[in-house]
C-alpha cells in the first residue's frame, strides 16, 4: 500500500481513512473454505472497477484440501506481479496464521478469526493485530444452524469495508455467482456478506480507500490464464480437441468440452495422452486445426507423435501447462522445467515451434498466434504456460472479439494437382489439401513419419533425407524472419541482464523496476518465441558484450 | 504481429473440370492402384488389398472419398499402395488417428488397416477404446500370428509353443482372441474371415462398410516368410476346412458371438456380431444440435461474447 496519505479524521473510535493505490491481501485457510471464491470476487470487483488486478494461489495437492491461500493484488495503477509483501492477511487457522504472517509487510494489518487463531505475543507489536471471531458471527448471521460455511463471504463484507469497496458491485457478483441455485442459498450469502460489512471492527485504527484507477473507462474482462488460452482457442476457429485429464492441463479441456459443441465441434476425452494427441492430428489432417493438450509427464508420453507432426508437417497445437517435476513431481506447483522437451523432445531432427504466452491476457492472443503459426508453417507449436499463469486472475482490456474470431475450415475445392512436400514451392513451405479434396491429376498424397517423396511415398535416399530435413527446419528459418525482436526492458546499458520467458516476464519486470529506482544496473528481456528465437535477437545486446563494457567491475 | 488474423486457407485455384458425379467415370483398378507392394510374394495381404480395389470399383467410390490410414508394420504400408488420400501413422496409434479424422469429418469413411501387433500389442488400448465409443470407421486387422516386418518374433496372436526369435523354445503367452476382445470390448460389428477366401472377405468388407458404426474384421493373413502354413488349416485345398458361421446364429447375440469365438484352430468365419448402437459421430451430433440452439443465430464471436460479457 505506497504512497498513503493520512487523512484529517481524527475521530474518536473511528479508523483514519488513507488513500492508496494499490493492496496485496493474502487469504489463507483451507482448500475447502472457498478462498478461492472470495479472492476471485476481489479481483472480479477490481476488473468491474477498472483496475488492474493479479493473483496467486496456492492448493494443496491432496485429494480433500488441506491449507490453501489466495492473494489478491489490485491497483489502480500497473500491477506487475502478484506482489511480495501482504498488506493485509486474512487467516482463518492457527496454522494460517503462523505459516503466513512472515509475509505480511512490517506493520501490516493482520485480520483473524479470534474463535480459531491465537495470536503470538511476540508478534503483537511487529503487526497490527485485528481479531473478529468470524466463525461464531457467521454462524449466527445465517440463524443459527451450528455451521459455519459462508465465513469467507463474511469475511469479504469485512475486508469490504476495511477497503471501502464498491458494495452494490459486490452483492451483484454475489449474485451472480450463487444465483440459479436454491435462493436460501444467495440470500445466506448476503446475510454473511452484510453482517460482515455492518460488524463493528474493534481496535482498527485504519481504512482505506483507493485512488481512481488510471484504466477509467476501459472495459475489461477478468479470468485465469487457462480460461484465456481456452477462449483464445475457440477465437482461433479450432473446432476440434481432444485431451487426457492431468492437473493442471484439465481446467483448459473442461472449457473446451463445455464450449465447443457451441460452435459446431467436438472435444474427445481419450483414453490416454498418446490417443488424444493422436486424435488432435487426425483432425487436423481433416483439414482444420486441432488442438491437445496436458501437463509435463503427458507432454512426455505425447512426444512420439509429436515427431510424427514434425515429419508429415501436419499443423496441430499442444499446450503444456507446466508443472513441478520431474515425473509425477508437484502437480498443483509451478515450475518452468519443460523448456526442453518442448523445444528439443524428440529423435531425430524434428523441428517444431514453441511459444510462452507472459501474462493472462497474453494466453488469449497466443493461443490465436499459435493455431495461425501452425496453419501458416503446416507444423506442431507448443504453448508453454504454467501452473502460475494458468490459475492467476488478471484483468485485461476487453478484446475485439469480432476482429479475432476467425473462420479455419477446410477448403474441399478441387486442384489440379498436389504435392505436398513439393521441394520447389516457393516459399519451401508444405501445404496440405484435406482428404476429400479431388485432385484432377489422380495422384493422390500420403502424410507419413516415413522419409518420403514430394507426394509422402517412402524415399530413403541420402540426398532426398538432406533435401526433406532442410525443408523442414528452413521453414523455422523463415518464421524467424517474421518474429518481432524482444525488447530490453529498463536500459540498453549496464552489467546485468535479466533474461526470462512465459509467465515470470511481470514479476521480472518489477524487480528490474524497483532495482532500478535502488539505483542499480539492472535491465530485462523477455522471450515469448523461444523457438524459433525471432532473428535480430542477440544484435540488440551487443551492449553485454565484455568489449562494450567500461572496465568498471 | 502478422499472424495474429490469417485469412482462410483454400485450395490453389486451378482449372478443374467440374464434372457432376454422374459424368465421371467410375474408378478402375489402374486407377486406384499405387505404389507396387513392397510385400513378400505370396503374402496374404495382396489379397486384402485386392479386395480394397474392388469394393472401390464395386461401390462406384471416387478417389477423393476415400481416406485410408494405416499404423506401422507389414500391413501398414497399405495406405501407399491404394491411390488416395492416405495416411501412415506412428505404431499402434491408427485407430485413435483415424477416429479424429472420423469424428472432424463425419462425409468421409475412413478405412483403417494393420496387423495384429499394431492393433493388440501396442496398440490394443485404442482397440478396446475405440470400440466401446462406436467410432464409424472400418478397421480390417490382416492377422498373421507373427512380427513379420521386424522378422519374426513372437506377436499377441502368435499361439503357445510357437517357435520365434523372442521365444526360442515356444511362446508361453496365451495368445488374444481378437474376437473376444472386439465383442467384450463393445464394438458392433464384428467379423472374421481370411486372406485365403476371397469372396468370403469381399462379403465380409462390403459388410463392414455398411454398417454405421465401428466395424471390425480379423483376417487371417498368412506370413509365407515367417510363418508359412499358419492357416492351412482354414484352406481346403491345403486339405483344411472353413468352418463358416451357422445359418441360424442370432447376430444380435453377444454371448452366442463370443462362443463362436471360442471354437478351435482354424475357428469360425463370417459375421459373429453386428447390432446398431449410437456412433460416437451420431452422439456428438446430437449434443452439438442440443448446443447449438441455445446460440441460434449468432456468429462465433457473438457466443464468445457471451461468455466474455460475464467475464467483465
Amino acid at each position: 500500500m505506497s504512497d498513503s496519505t493520512v487523512a484529517p479524521t481524527p475521530v474518536p473510535n473511528s479508523p483514519r481513512v488513507s488513500q492508496v493505490s494499490e493492496a496485496v491481501i493474502r487469504i489463507a485457510g483451507n482448500s475447502q473454505d472457498g478462498i478461492q471464491a472470495i479472492g476471485g470476487f476481489l479481483a472480479r470487483l477490481a476488473g468491474r472497477s477498472e483496475q488492474e488486478v493479479m493473483t496467486f494461489m496456492t492448493i494443496p495437492a491432496t485429494i480433500s484440501g488441506g491449507p490453501s491461500i489466495f492473494q489478491v493484488r489490485m491497483s489502480s495503477g500497473e500491477v506487475l506481479s502478484a506482489g511480495d509483501e501482504a498488506d493485509l492477511l486474512l487467516c482463518f487457522y492457527d496454522h494460517s496464521y503462523a505459516s503466513h504472517i512472515g509475509s505480511l509487510k512490517k506493520g501490516g494489518i493482520v485480520l483473524y478469526d479470534s474463535d480459531h487463531v491465537k495470536p503470538k505475543e511476540e508478534l503483537l507489536t511487529m503487526y497490527h493485530h485485528v481479531g473478529v471471531p468470524i466463525s461464531s458471527l457467521t454462524v449466527e448471521a445465517i440463524g443459527g444452524t451450528g455451521r459455519d460455511k459462508g465465513k469467507n463471504i463474511y469475511a469479504l463484507g469485512l475486508l469490504a469495508r476495511m477497503f471501502d469497496l464498491n458494495v452494490p458491485k459486490l452483492t451483484k457478483l454475489i449474485d451472480e455467482r450463487f444465483g440459479g441455485k436454491d435462493p436460501t442459498i444467495v440470500q445466506n450469502a448476503l446475510d454473511c456478506f452484510n453482517s460482515g460489512y455492518g460488524h463493528q471492527v474493534q481496535g482498527l485504527l485504519e481504512s482505506f480507500q483507493f485512488h481512481p484507477s488510471e484504466n477509467a473507462g476501459r472495459a475489461q474482462v477478468v479470468m485465469s490464464g487457462n480460461e484465456a488460452l481456452g477462449y483464445g482457442i475457440l477465437a482461433a476457429g479450432v473446432r476440434f480437441g481432444a485431451g487426457y485429464p492431468i492437473t493442471p492441463w484439465s481446467d483448459i479441456m473442461e472449457l473446451l468440452r463445455r464450449e465447443l459443441p457451441k460452435y459446431g465441434g467436438t472435444f474427445v476425452q481419450t483414453e490416454d495422452e498418446i490417443a488424444a494427441i493422436s486424435m488432435a492430428i487426425g483432425a487436423s489432417y481433416g483439414g482444420r486445426v486441432a488442438v491437445t493438450g496436458s501437463s509435463g509427464p503427458g507432454v512426455s508420453l505425447k512426444t512420439e507423435a509429436l515427431g510424427w507432426a514434425s515429419m508429415a508437417e501436419m499443423p496441430v497445437v499442444i499446450i503444456d501447462v507446466q508443472r513441478g517435476g520431474p515425473s509425477t513431481g508437484m502437480p498443483t506447483s509451478v515450475e518452468q522445467s519443460d523448456l526442453n522437451i518442448a523445444v528439443f523432445g524428440g529423435h531425430g531432427d524434428s523441428p517444431r515451434v514453441v511459444l510462452a504466452p507472459s501474462s493472462v491476457e497474453d494466453c488469449f492472443y497466443t493461443a490465436i498466434e499459435a493455431v495461425n503459426i501452425a496453419r501458416k508453417y503446416s507444423t506442431p507449436v507448443l504453448l508453454l504456460t504454467d501452473q502460475g499463469i494458468a490459475t492467476r486472475i488478471e484483468a485485461f482490456p476487453y478484446p475485439d472479439l469480432e476482429k479475432v474470431c476467425q473462420d479455419i475450415s477446410p477448403d474441399l475445392t478441387p486442384v489440379v494437382d498436389h504435392k505436398p512436400y513439393d521441394l520447389s514451392a516457393p516459399d519451401g513451405i508444405t501445404r496440405h489439401v484435406a482428404p476429400g479434396t479431388r485432385i484432377a491429376s489422380g495422384k493422390y498424397p500420403v502424410v507419413t513419419g516415413l522419409e518420403h517423396n514430394e507426394l509422402g511415398h517412402p524415399g530413403g535416399s541420402g540426398k532426398n533425407h538432406m533435401d526433406m530435413n532442410a525443408k523442414r527446419r528452413n521453414k523455422l528459418r523463415k518464421l524467424a524472419e517474421e518474429l518481432p525482436v524482444p525488447q530490453v526492458y529498463g536500459a540498453s546499458e549496464g552489467h546485468v541482464l535479466l533474461v526470462g520467458w512465459g509467465s515470470s516476464k511481470g514479476p521480472i519486470e518489477e524487480a528490474v523496476k524497483q532495482s532500478r529506482k535502488h539505483g542499480e544496473a539492472i535491465s530485462s528481456l523477455h522471450l515469448k518465441h523461444l523457438n524459433p528465437l525471432p532473428n535480430g535477437f542477440g544484435e540488440n545486446l551487443q551492449w553485454l558484450h565484455p568489449r562494450h563494457r567500461g572496465r568498471t567491475e | 504481429m502478422s499472424t495474429l488474423i490469417l485469412p482462410r486457407t483454400t485450395n490453389a485455384p486451378g482449372d478443374v473440370p467440374d464434372l457432376p458425379d454422374s459424368e465421371r467415370k467410375p474408378l478402375t483398378k489402374k486407377e486406384t492402384a499405387a505404389d507396387h507392394p513392397t510385400w513378400c510374394p505370396g503374402c496374404g495381404d495382396f489379397s486384402v488389398l485386392a479386395l480394397y480395389y474392388k469394393l472401390i470399383e464395386k461401390h462406384q467410390k471416387r478417389h477423393e472419398d476415400i481416406c485410408t490410414v494405416a499404423g506401422i508394420g507389414c500391413s501398414s504400408r497399405f495406405p501407399y499402395f491404394v491411390q488416395a488420400h492416405g495416411v501412415h501413422f506412428i505404431h499402434g496409434r491408427a485407430l485413435a488417428f483415424a477416429s479424429g479424422v472420423s469424428l472432424s469429418r463425419p462425409d468421409l469413411h475412413v478405412f483403417v488397416f494393420g496387423g495384429d501387433g499394431d492393433a493388440f500389442s501396442i496398440g490394443g488400448n485404442h482397440f478396446n477404446h475405440t470400440a466401446r465409443k462406436n467410432v464409424k470407421l472400418t478397421y480390417v486387422v490382416m492377422d498373421n500370428h507373427v512380427y513379420g516386418l521386424t522378422k519374426k518374433q513372437t506377436s499377441p496372436t502368435s499361439p503357445i509353443g510357437f517357435k520365434s526369435k523372442t521365444d526360442v523354445w515356444g511362446s508361453t503367452d496365451r495368445p488374444i482372441n481378437p474376437m473376444k476382445q472386439a465383442i467384450a470390448a463393445g464394438a458392433t460389428f464384428v467379423a472374421r474371415s481370411a486372406a485365403s477366401n476371397i469372396p468370403h472377405l469381399l462379403k465380409c468388407m462390403e459388410a463392414a462398410m455398411a454398417h454405421d458404426g465401428f466395424s471390425f474384421i480379423e483376417c487371417l493373413s498368412e506370413c509365407v516368410e515367417f510363418y508359412p502354413g499358419a492357416f492351412d488349416g482354414s484352406i481346403p485345398r491345403k486339405g483344411g476346412v472353413f468352418p463358416e458361421v451357422p445359418a441360424d446364429h442370432d447376430v444380435t447375440d453377444e454371448y452366442a458371438a463370443y462362443k463362436l469365438s471360442d471354437a478351435p484352430a482354424p475357428g469360425i468365419f463370417g459375421i459373429f456380431y453386428n447390432v446398431n448402437r449410437p456412433t460416437k459421430n451420431a452422439n456428438e451430433a446430437k449434443i452439438i444440435a442440443e448446443n447449438r440452439t441455445k446460440v441460434e443465430g449468432l456468429a462465433d464471436w457473438q457466443i464468445l461474447k457471451k461468455n466474455f460479457d460475464r467475464m467483465k
